[in-house]
This record gives C-alpha cells, structure tokens and sequence, in this order.
C-alpha cells in the first residue's frame, strides 16, 4: 500500500507524525504532495521505507535518518542528511549549504548544484562509509573537515563564471575521498589535500556511483566518465601534530 | 662625585650558585661561559656568589646538571616598609653615590591590566569559527587613512580609485620587533630580528643607532628610528626605510636620553652610527629641533619632504599622564602612526627611579588614546601601536581590542632569542650575547638560529590570536580591533573599566 | 519599556519587489514570512514597504511609536517646532489574537521648512532630528522615516502582526519581512526589525559579532546608536557610507561583505587596489559574522549575506519580481512556478532596481 498525504499548509509535527504512527503500523511506501518548507521530514527513522515528496522540503530533511529512502522531485534547502546514519536521498534538484553534516552512512544523489560547506565532517564508521555524489558545482568549503566517506562532484554547468567548486575546497580534511570531473586550481584547495590521480580502483568505483547517478537523472555514462576526475585526499591523518606546544 | 670607600663590599649577595661536586666532572664549560667573572676554577668550580646575575648561562651548558641557582639563604629581619631591595639599593648608594642605573622593565607589582581583562567567545546565538580551516585575516595595514574614499569612472566605465592613498605598510601579523639600537643589542641580534621580520611580513626597528650596511638588504622591512641624537640618520637611511620614526620617548624612561658608553662604540657601531670610535654616544633628553607640537610637524614633514612623501613616519611616545591629548596633538601634527610605549617598557639602560616610577600603564594609555582620537573624529588619520611589555599573544589581542592597530615586542623577542631578564644589558656582559659588543659573547647568538626562533614565536602567536579570533566568530583582525564590547574586566574598580572602556565581567551586552 | 542592553537573536527574513514599479499588496509577503513561522518565537516581526503612499510621495513619512498620549503630545509640540506637519492620523490596526499592549501608534507626512536647510541638506537634517527624538524625546519613537515607505512592526509572530496593521490594505513595489528569535524579551515594540532611517529599511537575520567596533566607527562618524541592534549598526552604515559618503552600492557592498585578503591578492591590478583600499579605509565597517540582510531603498532593494555564508539565503525571479528570503519554501509559498531560483554567494549582492515609474 502506498501512502498519499496532501500536506498542502500541513505543519511539520502533523506530517511527520503521521509518518512515523504509519511506520509502526507498517506502512513501507509514502508519497507527499504539495510540500512547501516542511521540515525535519524522515527525522531518525529507523526502517525501510520509501518517502517520495513534491514540492520543497525544509531545512534538516533525513536529519538522523537510518535506513529509508528519500526522493524528492524540487530542490532541496539546507541542513539535508545532518548527521544520517543510513539510507538514501535521491534529489532531482539543486540543495542549498551543510548537506550530509556529520553523515555516517548511506547514500545521497544530487542532480544539480550543491551549496556550501558540503559533506562537512562526513566520516567512516566500521562497515558505513557515506557517499555523495552531485551533478552540478559546489560552493566554498566543499568537504571541510572530511574524515570519511566519499564525495563525488560532475560539475555539470561548470564553465569560466562557475567553477566545479569553491575556495578551500576540502580545508580540514583528514580522511574520506573526493573525486572531481574537472580540474581546480591550487589556491582552492585547503591546505590539508593533495590532488592525485585515479588509480584502476578509484575509476571502478567512481564509475560505479556514476552509473547510479545516471540512472537516476538520465545522463549517459559513457559521456560523462569521458572527461577526466581528479581525486583530492587528506595529506596526513593528523595535519596539526605541529601546531601545539608541549 | 661619590668618593670610593673600602673595597669590601657590605651588599650581600642576591644569588647563590650550589656546583654539585660528586656531579662535576671539571669540564670548565661553566667558567667559559659565564661572562660575569662568578664561575672560577680553583682545583674546583668555585661561584664567586656576589658575581651571579642568574644568567642561567652555565645551567643550561653544564653537561651534567651539576650547577643550581637560588636566591641567597642570607635573610634580612622582615620588614614590609624596609624591604631588601630598599635596603640593598641604599647600601649600594652609599657605597658609590651614584644613581641606581638598571636594564630590561619595570619589574615593580604594579597592576598588570592585561591580566584583569578577559575575552569573549560566541555560544549558539553566533558561531565560532574553526581557525585552522577557515580563512582567518590577521593583515594589518600601518599608516594614515582618509575617512572616506572617493571613486571615478574610467573611459570604459570602470569603477576606478580616485583618492590617493597615504603610504603605509602591510604586516601580515600585527606584531612588530621593538626599536632596539645596533649598540645597546649585537649585531647578530639586529641580523636576527631583520631576517625573521622579512620571513614573517612584518617589521624590526633600527633604534636610535643607525642601520648597519649588512642590514640594508632588509631594509624593506625595517623601520629606521630618528632620535635625539641623529646617530646614523642621514638621506639614504631615511630612504633605505620601510617607515621612518621619530623617537620622543620611551617607556622605560620618559624625558630621559640615552648614553652608550664608548667602551662600546667599536669600529662598526662607529660605522654606523658616524662617530669616532671610542667616543661616548649621549642622546640629548629631548631633541633639541623640537621644544613644541609645531616643531614636531616640521619635523615630520621634513623627513616626509626627504623621503618623497613614500613613507609613513611614525612617532613614538612614552606613556605619561596627559598621553591622550598629546598623541591627539602628534595626529594633527601630521604623524602617520603613532607608538606608545608604556611604563613597563624595557630598555638597555636607565635610573631605576625613573623606570619604577614614571610613566603610566600601556593598557589605560592606550584605552585613553584610542578613546581621544575618535572623540576628536582623527582615529584614522593615523595607526595606533602600543608598545611597553606585551608579553604573549593574549596582550595582543586584548591591545588590539582596545583599539591597537598593532603590538611591539622587544623583551619577549630578546627572551626567544636567549635572554633571561636578568637586568644587568648595561653592563656589557650579557651572557647570551644579546646586550654586548663583545666579540667573544656576540659570537653566542648565531642569526640564522635566533631569526628562526623568532619566527616560531611570532608563528605560535599568530595561530593563537586566530584561535581567539575564531572562538568570537569573526575571521579578520579588523572585526576584532577596538572592539572592547568583547572584553570584561575582573577585579578592576570603576574609574579603570571607564577608561579602559569596557563593562564589568558578569555583565552581558 | 525601552530595553538598553544589547539582545542576540536568529531570525527569518524574506522581501520581494517589482523592478518594474507594479505595486501588489501585502498579502503575499505575510504568507511568505509565516511559512518560516519556526524562526522565530513570537516577539518581533515587522514589514518594510515602498510605495504604500503616492499621494504623498513627496513628503516625510514618520511612522511613530508613543509610550502613551502624554508623549504623543509632547512630540506633537516638538515636531511642529521643527518640522511642517501636512497631515497626521493613526496608524490603523484591527485587533489581532496575539498581539497585546501595543503603544499608541500614529504617522505624520512632513515636510521641512526651507529656513532651516540653510546650512545642511535635508535628509541630514531629518537624519539629525530622527537621532534627537529617539534619544531626547521621552516615550516617542521613530519607526521609520521616508518618504512614500513605511515600517510596520511590532512584538509578536511576524504574520500576526501583519494582520494587525492591515497590512492587506496597503499596496507597495517592494516589500520586506521579518520574523524575530530573540534571547530574552525585551517587550518593546521599537526593537523589533525591520530598522528604518529615511528610505532605508533594514532586515537581518543573525548576529553581527563585530558589532562592538561597528557601532564605534560610526560614533565617530556622530551617529548615536540608542537601539543597540545590529540592524540599526547595518542601516546607519548604509546611510554612512552611500548618502553620506557617495561609495556605489556595489563598493558600499564590498566594505561591510569584505572579500578575503587572498582572492583580492589575485584580483588584477585595478581591482585589487580598488579592493585593497577599500579594506584597509573601511576595517571599522566590516560586518563580521553570519548574517544575511535584505535591504530596501525607494529605487531597489537588495539581498546580501556575510563573507563565510553562515547565514541562508535563497533568490528567485518570476518575470519583473525578485524574490529572497531564508528559505526556498517561503518563495515557493507565494510563487510556486519561479523562472530561476539560486543561492546566492558568500558576500555576493543580489540587486533589485526599480526599472519603471512606480504605478
Ligand atoms: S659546566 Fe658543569 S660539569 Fe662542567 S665544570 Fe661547570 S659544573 Fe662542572
Ligand atoms: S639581554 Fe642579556 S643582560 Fe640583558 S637581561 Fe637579557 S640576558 Fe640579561
């Protein structure tokens, strides 16, 4: 069964409520329409389900979320899968800053262009190693203080005005994997990466996620993985041993 | 003139030097360095106690730890009103009849201001933010700056800058060495302080004594100082400067001029300073070209007339009472910048009655000024640095939010480069080849090791003044400089937090 | 009560203008600002609006607030002094749940008599009689003080407060919106955004943490600060540094958001020093920390957040009407169908100019 709310001027508490009571009654598949800012929207929901939503959802959307799947067929706003432990996020649309702060596990595709501060402290946990993949460019700050997981960037509608991403680009960063289809200039990057080149392993799994991506928003593989990536990774697992004194 | 009594001395000795004899293994590395005649060898090391400066010098070159230092068991009858060190002082007047001559600051248990201010920090209603990934600006521009700036149109209709800038120096650490004269520091400490100066984007300061030749590489970077005595000043060290600053006074001894003994004055400070060797080198007490304000602006002009108008020229003051409507009057006289150097100050030599006992604290000094120039709407005409021991990184940035818009450091860059605040730079000695000419003790201090021990410094600073930075959410010096609503005062009573300008701890915005 | 301490708050913000000089009315924009209801907790909000007075578009409009009707009085006796008072009346309210105790609200359409502009040019001397009420005249104050603009304000949610002052009734090209989350309760109606000094109006979300030195760079400069929100430090620098100062808004711009020390070093040359003077003339000015305003003017109005984007801010067109406000859903709310929505940069303006005659 599939459940349908119209949450047309619906506060959010009524709407997730509504989520969760079904959930526990085992309803597994929603689909949302006329959301407008709604927020919080599959806040710390642990079980597999399926939530489709229209329209805008608002800030903090998969906050806490464990396991179900999100596709929203707008744009995103800020603060989508803060500290996520699982599941997956498909968005056919643009997001705004703080997206996957904190995230631990699970997956999140974007179609468009990502805001800033993205991936911010995303990182690995045992088996769980979060990824983000996004079509478009990214805002400043991409990757801060990354320290696991891997963060996939297309730069789709890049071009001479709109870089692939923005300055301190990875500032922080001491674990994790970024890869990026398209060049970037060094004094983007922050000072804790290095640019280095894809090895067999990397391209299979960028490839991998791409496929994905590509399914999801209709672009073709081939076409994209024709142009080159880079990969930017940590330096050193501990880039302030120098900074104290004892 | 004081007549010479007995040559027993009645003064007891300050320090006493233990050797651990069953340690010692008579490597006489003790004797060799110790540059004040206290380490003897007779069969033994055997410390002359009188002579012990607590220099350190042997401690830290002895092999074996053999050596300690304390203070002499020898205890006077307690006495709060007669202390030791009243009682020590008029001993020695009445040994020799002379003034009590001194180095380094005042070292008196006056109020410290700094350590009665304490500094914000933001906690949900604004961020903090993260210094060691996010840009955090410390460059700080030193000069005059117009109130408003005015902007024309080129012929492609481009925004373009009309006013024209006064000259000004870009540091990219609000931290400057302090004036220091070739004379009363080594060469190899000038040499130190001009290499980490131009490594870390600030700036040294001749002091009164010329600028050696070797140093002229540097000279982009350096600050050339015109004192009382004119030593060295001439056109192309004028030019030769990345600033030009008129020394009136200085903290450590306000109205006091200066004397370096001709002992000192070997065939390079003679060089560079344009004296015969040998000769005594006296700064008169006030320059004798400037007896009033208007004789200070021409002064000023005629340095900026012989420097083409391309360089900024600073005046430095020592703090006194009536601070505020002077450095308003040195603003107006056309000054750049002005310096402030406050009562705790040091210096290579001076009577200790005027540096224990003249002057005013930095912190009230500066609060005053900074306060007076914006009442009199002139704060940006000129840049404000104040001066007189700034100890760490944590007086920087509570100077700076009173409205500094730069620190200077003297004793804690010659403390980087070696020196233990033991006071005696006047007598010629210093152990770390610091404040001496002798060649043999010169020798001590290596350029390339003090200039990177001053960069460490300066480095370790700078990360600590953009962790504070962060911890109050703003990512640029300017956000932070004059902007005493971020601090609060402890233990301070009502009339100091009005002039320092700042609220009480405890109490919120 | 006035409150004299300094009080932190978060906030919602959202402004919407017709470039082409249309005017719509006030419905919108309070559907706009209730969507984002959870920013703010109910003790301030307010509107900024243009155009709501072309009868009288060429005189003062001031809007009051009164502690009571002795003080009104005195005002009155003050501004007839000082001012030609061509009409005065009350501003009309239609009692509204949640809104309570308001002050005695009331606006006059003014013109200045030419004796007195002899030695100063008119907006300074509104500028300098604005400052003396607010700071000499006990009970009065003033909200807002162009001409054919207005503020609305007051303590409560954002969309209640609109309904209070009929703001439905009013037709405007620009309007902007304000939903307050402040940290304690001041309880005093004048606190509450949006900031008005002539056609300026100010509303911001965030706390400016250079507010300290912000508010003595414009002492120095004879501005009083009597309010002690940033949104006042953020209108008076605009009134400084354009009116005053004649600094291009987009210059004006670069001094409060100013671009990083690094990528001014590699800007091209006329550019950088351009950029480089900027900095180092107007340091005081800076606004540091996460803020994002919208800032309206009789020709435009204007979005901008902070150097570091701490603040959101989200743009959208739909033929001749610029939208911006903290969130997308508050655009979508009112205009579901955008033909372009985008974040803007950090420290990057977004700029809306009347580019007709206002209807
Ligand atoms: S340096 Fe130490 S070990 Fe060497 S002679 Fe002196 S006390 Fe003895
Ligand atoms: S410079 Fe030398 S003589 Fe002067 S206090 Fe320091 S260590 Fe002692």
């Amino acid at each position: 069964m599939v459940m349908t709310i119209d949450a047309k001027g619906m506060y959010y508490r009524e709407l997730n409520k509504m989520i969760r009571t079904a959930i526990e009654e085992g309803e597994t598949e929603f689909v949302l329409d006329n959301i407008n800012g709604q927020r919080y929207i599959g806040d710390a929901i642990k079980a597999k389900a399926k939530i489709t939503i229209h329209g805008t959802p608002g800030n903090d959307m998969a906050v806490f979320m464990n396991g179900p799947t999100i596709e929203v067929f707008a744009n995103g706003q800020d603060g989508i899968a803060n500290t996520m432990n699982s599941g997956e996020i498909i968005i056919h649309g643009m997001v705004g800053d703080v997206i996957g702060y904190g995230m631990r596990g699970g997956k999140l595709m974007i179609k468009g262009d990502v805001g800033y501060r993205v991936g911010i402290h995303m990182k690995e946990y045992k088996t769980q190693v979060p990824v983000i993949v996004a079509g478009g460019c990214a805002g400043d700050f991409y990757g801060e203080y990354m320290a696991g997981g891997v963060m996939i960037l297309l730069g789709l509608g890049a071009g001479e005005d709109k870089p692939i991403a923005g300055d301190y680009l990875g500032t922080g960063m001491h674990g994790g994997v970024i890869f990026l289809r398209g060049k970037v200039e060094e004094y983007q990057l922050g000072a804790e990466v290095a640019v280095m080149e894809l090895d067999e392993k990397d391209l299979k799994l960028v490839t991998t996620y791409v496929t994905e991506w590509c399914e999801h928003f209709g672009h073709d593989v081939d076409e994209i993985m024709s142009r080159p990536f880079i990969k930017l990774k940590a330096v050193s697992s501990r880039p302030y041993g120098n900074l104290y004194a004892y | 003139m004081a007549t010479e009594l007995s040559p027993v001395s009645q003064i007891p000795p300050e320090f006493h030097v233990k050797v651990d004899h069953d340690q010692c293994r008579k490597c006489k590395r003790c004797v060799l360095n110790c540059s004040f005649g206290c380490m003897q060898f007779k069969d033994k090391v055997t410390p002359d106690h009188s002579k012990c400066v607590a220099c350190h010098r042997c401690t830290t070159f002895c092999p074996e730890n053999a050596i300690s230092i304390t203070d002499h068991p020898m205890v006077y009858k307690e006495n709060a009103n007669w202390t030791e060190r009243i009682r020590q002082n008029t001993l020695k007047q009445a040994e020799t009849g002379g003034i009590l001559l001194t180095g380094m600051g005042n070292p008196k248990p006056y109020p410290i201001l700094w350590d009665h201010l304490l500094i914000d920090a933001c906690q949900v209603t604004n961020p903090s933010i993260d210094p060691l990934r996010e840009p955090m600006e410390l460059r700080t521009f030193l000069g005059s700056k117009p109130d408003k700036l005015e902007f024309e149109r080129d012929e492609h209709n481009n925004v373009r800058l009309k006013t024209q800038l006064a000259p000004h120096i870009q540091l990219d650490i609000p931290v400057i060495f302090a004036a220091m004269s070739y004379g009363a520091v080594s060469h190899n400490v000038h040499k130190s302080l001009a290499i980490a100066a131009n490594k870390m984007g600030t700036l040294m300061n001749t002091g009164e004594g010329g600028l050696h030749e070797d140093l002229y590489p540097y000279s982009g970077r350096i600050m050339v100082q015109v004192a009382s005595g004119r030593f060295g000043v001439h056109s192309d060290y004028l030019k030769a400067g990345a600033a030009v600053e008129i020394k009136i006074g200085q903290g450590a001894k306000p109205g006091i001029g200066g004397h370096l003994p001709g002992e000192k004055v070997g065939l390079e400070i003679s060089k560079t300073r344009m004296i015969p060797v040998g000769t005594d080198a006296l700064s008169p007490a006030p320059h004798h070209d400037i007896y009033s304000i208007e004789d200070l602006s021409q002064l000023i002009f005629a340095i900026k007339e012989a420097t083409d108008y391309m360089k900024p020229v600073s005046v430095k003051i020592a703090a006194v009472h009536n601070v505020a409507a002077i450095a308003s009057g040195i603003v107006r006289a056309g000054a750049d910048i002005v310096t402030i150097d406050g009562f705790r100050g040091g210096t290579g030599a001076t009577p200790a009655i005027i540096r224990d006992n003249v002057g005013i604290p930095i912190e009230l000094a500066l609060a005053a000024v900074d306060q007076r120039l914006r009442d009199e709407g002139i704060r940006n005409q000129a840049s404000l640095v104040c001066a007189g021991s700034i100890r760490e990184a944590a007086d920087v940035a509570k100077a700076i939010a009173l409205g500094a818009d730069a620190c200077v450091i003297g004793t804690a860059a010659l403390i980087a480069l070696g020196c233990r605040v033991c006071q005696k730079c006047y007598t010629g000695n210093c152990a770390w080849g610091i404040a001496t000419q002798r060649p043999e003790l010169t020798r001590r201090l290596d350029p390339d090791v003090g200039s990177q021990r001053l960069c460490n410094l300066l480095t370790a600073w700078k990360h600590e003044l953009q962790e504070v930075l962060g911890s109050l959410g703003v990512n640029s010096i300017e956000s932070l400089r004059g902007s005493r609503e971020r601090l609060r005062g402890i233990g301070l009573d009502k009339e100091t937090l009005e002039i320092l300008g700042v609220k009480p701890a405890g109490v919120g915005m | 009560m006035r409150c004299n301490t300094r009080i932190p708050s978060g906030c919602a913000i959202s402004g919407m203008m017709c470039e082409s000089g249309d005017r719509v009315d006030g419905s919108a924009i309070i559907k706009s600002i209730a969507l984002m209801h959870d920013r703010s907790n109910g003790l301030g909000g307010g509107f900024a609006a243009y155009g709501i007075y072309p009868r009288r578009a060429d005189q003062y409009a001031f809007h009051m607030m009164f502690d009571d009707f002795a003080a009104k009085e005195n005002f009155d006796e003050y501004v007839k002094d000082h001012f030609i008072v061509e009409r005065d009346e009350v501003i009309p309210t239609s009692p509204f749940g949640n809104i309570t105790s308001p002050p005695v609200l009331w606006r006059y359409f003014l013109n200045v008599d030419e004796k007195k502009l002899e030695f100063v040019e008119d907006r300074e001397y509104v500028v300098n009689k604005v400052m003396e009420i607010n700071s000499n005249v006990p009970g009065a104050f003033v909200s807002s003080s162009g001409k054919n603009m207005g503020a609305f304000k007051g303590v409560g949610y954002p969309e209640d407060i609109g309904h209070f002052y009929k703001l439905e009734e009013y037709k405007g090209y620009i309007w902007t919106s304000h939903g307050r989350f402040p940290t304690n309760t001041p309880g005093w109606w004048g606190g509450a955004h949006p900031f008005g000094l002539l056609d300026w109006s100010i509303v911001h979300n965030g706390e400016i943490s250079s507010y300290g030195i912000n508010k003595r760079y414009l002492e120095m400069f004879g501005y009083k600060l009597e309010l002690r929100t940033d949104t006042e430090v953020v209108a008076y620098l605009f009134d400084l540094l354009v009116r005053r100062q004649n600094l291009p808004m987009e210059l004006a711009v670069k001094a409060l958001s100013a671009p990083f020390w690094d990528n001014i070093d590699r800007m091209e040359p006329h550019t950088k020093e351009l950029m480089t003077a900027i900095r180092m003339v107007y340091g005081g000015a800076l606004l540091n920390g996460p803020y994002s305003i919208i800032l309206g003017h009789s020709r435009g109005m204007m979005g901008l957040n902070d150097r570091i984007k701490l603040r959101p801010m989200t743009c959208g067109r739909k033929d001749d009407m610029l939208y911006m406000a903290s969130e997308e859903s508050a655009i979508r709310e009112i205009e579901p169908d955008l033909d372009t929505v985008w974040s803007p940069k950090a420290g990057e303006a977004v700029v809306g100019t009347l580019n007709g005659e206002v209807e």
